[in-house]
């Protein structure tokens, strides 16, 4: 069984204060330890203002959580948490192993595709010749790959 | 006038993961009546704007970028 990757983000409610959000953090990284998941990183990106009122509250503190498991079950629990806790005004879990991966294969054939492209044209004197009738006609055009 | 030629932004800039935390990045097409851009104006490939649409929708949900102008 492969590795699961997820990506949970919460946003605390601004009216805690400094200590009561450490304690939430903790809490909820015990509980995803708790249920087998190996807790990757914990980014705290402090409190920041919301696109829009949630409730009360404009502002909010959000926490962005990386998890790696087996199933999703850690994530499951963390869920159902949010959910029941007040302070925790928006939550958002995605996972992101699947999409990471299909990205880094992207890359992977682009790369292979600038391999099998052309050896650059030996000319320099031609090639010269020709860039600057191509810039003559067109002189402000900027060139799209 | 020559009329620049659109491309995709993602493809120039070989961005293949969109992420939903980088609002500077998102916000670029959430003009200010916060609907996402269409790609008839923006010039995004179809595969990024579907990634995109989805990124947007997703920063929406955690209050990172605006459903309506307000």
């Amino acid at each position: 069984m492969s590795m699961r990757r997820y990506e949970v983000v919460f946003v605390l409610a601004p009216t805690l204060t400094e200590d009561e959000v450490e304690q939430a953090i903790e809490s909820f990284t015990k509980t995803a330890r708790d249920k087998g998941a190996e807790v990757a990183s914990v980014d705290k990106w402090g409190k920041r203002r919301l696109a829009f009122r949630v409730g009360k509250h404009s502002d909010g503190f959000y926490v962005v959580m990386t998890l790696n498991e087996e199933s999703g079950t850690a994530v499951t629990e963390l869920e159902r948490r949010f959910k029941v806790t007040d302070s925790v005004i928006r939550f958002l879990s995605v996972r992101t192993d699947l999409a990471l991966k299909r990205a880094d294969k992207f890359k992977k054939e682009r790369e292979a595709r600038r391999q099998k492209r052309p050896a650059p044209v030996r000319d320099r004197a031609g090639r010269q010749e020709m860039e600057d009738a191509l810039a003559a006609a067109e002189p402000a055009e900027k060139q799209e790959e | 006038m020559v009329r620049r030629r659109k491309f995709c932004k993602f493809c120039a800039e070989k961005i293949d993961y969109i992420d939903f935390k980088d609002t500077r990045l998102l916000g670029q097409f959430v003009p200010e009546r916060a609907r996402i851009l269409p790609r008839r104006i923006s010039g995004v490939c179809a595969t990024h704007q579907r990634k995109l649409a989805l990124a947007i929708k997703r920063a929406r949900h955690l209050a990172l970028l605006p459903y309506v102008a307000d």
